[in-house]
């Protein structure tokens, strides 16, 4: 039994292997936590240090100019940085409001019977790996849904410069919806913790004054869970930067920019992933370059994200 | 203030008020004698609105399921259409185009890497779990390693994965290795942030009970608290794993990608079943493409096995988030 | 003030147990049921008629019949979980927010059914008001609070006046009047509850349900808020559950005495109404000898 060995390992430890062990094990716990603070110094070093030739000899028009020729040793990635933030947008303007009705539909609408499995299946997309999104995004979602929408879109409303075509399923749209669809579970899931937050009986007090549904979410379940939402839709957005190999299969590959979202483009992420294999010398490191601003990019969103949704949960 | 209060005559559209007081107007109805509640009904425009609304919802709800449901769907109607026991025992043909043939060659790679990876990553990141929650708690040091914890948790993988190009590969070259050094650092936080949440709900009493036996500390924590606290900790665990089986981009800056079944540590570029899918994602023959999805199948089940025995482990031992 | 029911109007009324035994009795103080006579505002506000809750397979409520006289405060005492709660949640429908509730009686509203099936709750609730146990104010500023109520129910007139009447009437007024726009969270616990109080007044109910309304609050505050009670009777019937024996003493015109009844076989408890009456009556010469227990502190 645990009891008796804890007892009499514990008489002996007392004058020696325990006290020894004590400091021992408490030395190689605080280093696996140190660990953790070095490999991240490492990672900042090591990747800047790598491309700090291409950011010297490219200057500030690494990230103003959207030149890519690696042929000529010409690296601006403008093309990547404008890629990302736009498809990073587009999934947040589809992503968002799904999640808000989700998870409100999970807090606030759904029977008991069905809150599980429906809760059950969001989390689970969360699970799924993203190259299995982008195979699923390719071969199923673009012929069946991107192409044809963004025919449509380009057909009626390409006056509007960022709809005009010609349309291509595989653009900045394609991987914008994919990447929705991958941060719609993390929204989800994080404002369904916020509104259960919300006390039963800020909900009744708004029913007692003769509220509807809507009036009682309206005025006693979201300006309580405001902060959490918009943490929420950062950490949704962070994940969204950094997202690789779907977008990857579903940009297009083209390396321009382009102000119409229905045209191929190119992310950070994605340039990586695609030319990395047929990349040497100064073209790695320019790749560890854009690396490194998207890394830039995503710690901040994600910091900020983490003190609003920290400054929630104090409240 | 003793004024006799009777009820306004109400109507969808006008009111009077009670008399002796201006109470305004009242869009509502309001019950008055000869009205009844039946016919007092909020306006139609609240109405309408409530209804809107409600339907939006499950519209989103909706939408949102279409996803999983394909995704579940034709990832198995087309995975099983190629999967047999071929696909399983055998690795890539010499030629795209030719049928038959499997991803053998990358789930041993992902077995390899994603092995290496946990042996490394959770032995230490249990002990950075267990330094915050015994031995630092609020102190300045246990602090930082929360926050940057955290940080790391929202490092885009594929940055990891040039980390380690930049810091390992370029001197040891790529190989399995490499890919289960980058595989350890993105599992090693999330590992060490979910211990930690299950280490806090070890009661005190049972810490205390342990410690007037006369045990050390750290037999306490091998033999009391761990124990404990070890359904959660596998939960956790497995979560991580499922994570890093299921990581692509960081394996194309580290292991490369093979189609040979290989076994070696290091030296040589290695596959995994997430770097294979992703070659049959881009393939343009379509036996290349059948393999991917029966690629896509075999890791679906090997993620979802992990994710949904992890969420019944920890349901079944009651544990809340 | 004798009661001139004969036992003919009675039976046609509906009366329950308790009034027959009043009538029994002859000291009961009653309103008459010639309705017709009598303004609208005089009739009782609610006429319960053998209301049970279920939730789920468990009984909470069984039977209770009585009848609240506008203008006055009754108040609901008896020990813990014998289903004051329950019974004060049945007059503005809210029990319906718990999955599993079934509500089986009548409750007439000023003679109405309010479990009609063509009655919307919403209506009901806007006209029976509701204070709760711990305060519960909106997270958006005293104006707000008091200004949602009044336009979800189309109120078209000066808001910033209905804001005023509202706090002068619950006593806040003074206190706030500068500070509208600040958090209602930022008040204390008594100003936070009579916050809640100027809520429910602003959409002009004529009855206020109050479930324990000060046992969260101090006792200055709660003694305020039973001043204020006071005042707020001249115009609005007021409902309370207390746990306070003394508090329903001082405060109410009429008191219910709800009990719990166990079936030994299946050890499944529920609610009943043992006693209803004038406080006095109820406090110094209670009927039934389980009000009597209770009142003079046998058990609580």
């Amino acid at each position: 039994m645990a009891t008796a060995t804890t007892l009499s390992a514990g008489r002996r430890g007392r004058k020696g292997a325990g006290r020894k062990g004590d400091s021992l094990f408490a030395i190689f716990a605080a280093l696996s936590g140190v660990l953790i603070l070095l490999v991240l110094a490492w990672m900042v070093v090591s990747t800047t240090g790598t491309a700090l030739p291409v950011f010297s000899s490219q200057g500030i028009s690494f990230i103003t100019s959207s030149e890519w020729r690696p042929g000529d040793g010409q690296f601006g990635a403008l093309a990547f940085i404008y890629g990302t933030i736009v498809t990073s947008v587009i999934a947040l303007v589809i992503a968002v409001p799904l999640s808000l009705g989700v998870s409100l539909f999970l807090t606030e609408y759904s029977p008991k019977r069905v809150k599980g499995p429906i809760g059950y299946c969001v989390d689970l997309l969360a699970a799924v790996p993203s190259v299995i999104y982008g195979l699923w995004g390719v071969f199923v979602l673009l012929p069946i849904f991107l192409q044809p929408v963004a025919d449509f879109l380009a057909k009626y409303l390409g006056f509007i410069p960022i709809f005009k075509g010609p349309a291509s399923g595989l653009s900045y749209f394609g991987a914008g919806v994919i990447l929705a669809v991958m941060v719609t579970p993390i929204i989800t899931s994080l404002c369904r913790e916020v509104f259960a937050t919300v006390p039963d009986s800020d909900r009744h007090a708004a029913y007692a004054l003769g509220a509807t549904k809507w009036e009682m979410i309206r005025q006693a379940v979201l300006p309580r869970g405001r902060a959490g939402i918009v943490g929420a839709t950062m950490l949704g957005l962070g994940r969204a930067l950094g997202e690789t190999i779907a977008v990857a299969l579903l940009i297009g590959s083209a390396v321009r920019l382009d102000t119409s979202i229905l045209r191929p483009g190119y992310s950070m992420a994605a340039v990586i992933a695609n030319q990395f294999q047929e990349a040497t010398g100064d073209h790695i490191r320019a790749l560890v370059g854009v690396g490194v601003v998207l890394f830039v990019m995503t710690i901040i969103i994600n910091m900020g994200a983490r003190a609003l949704v920290w400054r929630f949960n104090r409240v | 203030m003793s004024k006799r209060r009777t009820p306004a005559l109400g109507t969808d559209r006008d009111a009077v008020p009670p008399t002796g007081e201006d109470s305004g107007h009242w869009a509502g109805g309001r019950m008055a004698p000869g009205l009844s509640l039946a016919e007092c009904r909020p306006t139609r425009r609240r109405v309408w609105r409530n209804r809107r609304n409600s339907t939006l919802v499950l519209l989103a709800v909706g939408l949102t399921m279409i996803p999983v449901v394909l995704i579940l769907y034709q990832i198995t109607a087309k995975g099983i259409a190629t999967m047999d026991w071929e696909f399983l025992t055998s690795s890539m043909p010499f030629s795209f185009r030719r049928e038959g043939g499997g991803f053998l060659n990358g789930l041993v790679g992902t077995l390899i890497m994603v092995g290496l990876a946990s042996v490394v990553s959770i032995p230490l990141g249990v002990l950075a779990a267990v330094y915050l929650v015994e031995y630092g708690k609020k102190n300045w040091l246990a602090n930082l390693i929360r926050f940057f914890s955290d940080v790391m948790t929202g490092v885009p993988s594929v940055f990891v994965g040039l980390f380690v190009y930049t810091a390992l590969v370029v001197q040891f070259g790529f190989g399995a290795l490499m890919g289960a050094a980058a595989l350890a650092i993105i599992m090693m936080p999330i590992i060490v942030r979910s211990t930690e949440e299950m280490l806090k709900l070890v009661p005190n009493e049972l810490k205390d009970a342990s410690y007037a036996l006369g045990a050390a500390k750290w037999q306490t924590i091998l033999r009391v608290i761990l124990p404990s606290a070890a359904p959660g900790i596998v939960t956790g665990v497995m979560l991580a794993v499922a994570r890093a089986a299921g990581e692509t981009a960081p394996l194309i800056l580290t292991a490369l990608g093979s189609y040979q079944l290989t076994a070696k540590l290091w030296g040589a570029p290695i596959s995994s079943l997430t770097l294979a899918i992703f070659d049959g994602a881009r393939n343009p023959f379509a036996a290349g493409q059948a393999r991917a999805w029966a690629g896509a199948l075999e890791l679906l089940i090997i993620v979802l096995v992990f994710t949904i025995v992890a969420r019944v482990v920890a349901s079944r031992s009651r544990i809340s988030r | 003030m004798n009661d001139e029911i004969t036992h003919l109007e009675q039976e046609e009324a509906g009366v329950s147990s308790l009034a027959a035994v009043a009538a029994r009795h002859g000291s009961e103080e009653r309103w008459g049921f010639a309705a017709e006579q009598q303004g609208f505002a005089e009739q009782p506000v609610f006429t319960v008629r053998d209301l049970s809750v279920h939730y789920g397979k468990n009984v909470a409520l069984k039977g209770v019949s009585m009848d609240i006289r506008p203008r006055r405060i009754t108040a609901i005492i008896g020990p813990s979980g014998c289903g004051k709660s329950t019974l004060i949640r049945c007059f503005n429908r809210m029990n319906e927010l718990i999955p599993g509730a079934r509500v089986d009686g009548e409750i007439l509203y000023h003679g109405e059914n309010i479990y009609a099936p063509g009655v919307d709750p919403v209506v009901v609730r806007r006209h029976i008001g509701m204070v709760f146990q711990r305060p519960n104010p909106f997270p958006k500023s005293i104006y707000d609070n008091i200004a949602f109520g009044a336009k979800i129910n189309g109120y078209k007139g000066d808001m910033d006046e209905l804001v005023e009447k509202s706090l002068r009437r619950a006593a806040l007024w003074d206190e706030v009047k500068t500070q509208l726009k600040k958090s209602a969270l930022d008040l204390s616990g008594g100003q936070q509850q009579r916050l809640c109080i100027a809520r429910a007044i602003a959409v002009e109910p004529d009855v206020i349900l109050m479930d324990e309304p000060a046992s969260a609050l101090d006792p200055i505050a709660t003694v305020r808020i039973e001043d204020l009670m006071q005042e707020l009777k001249q115009d609005y019937s007021i409902v309370i559950v207390t746990h306070n024996m003394q508090q329903a003493a001082r405060v109410s015109d009429e008191t219910a005495f709800l009990y719990t009844e166990v079936d030994e076989a299946t050890s499944a408890r529920w609610g009943i109404l043992v006693e209803f009456g004038d406080t006095g009556q109820i406090f110094t010469k209670p009927r039934d000898k389980r009000t009597e227990d209770y009142v003079s502190g046998r058990f609580g």
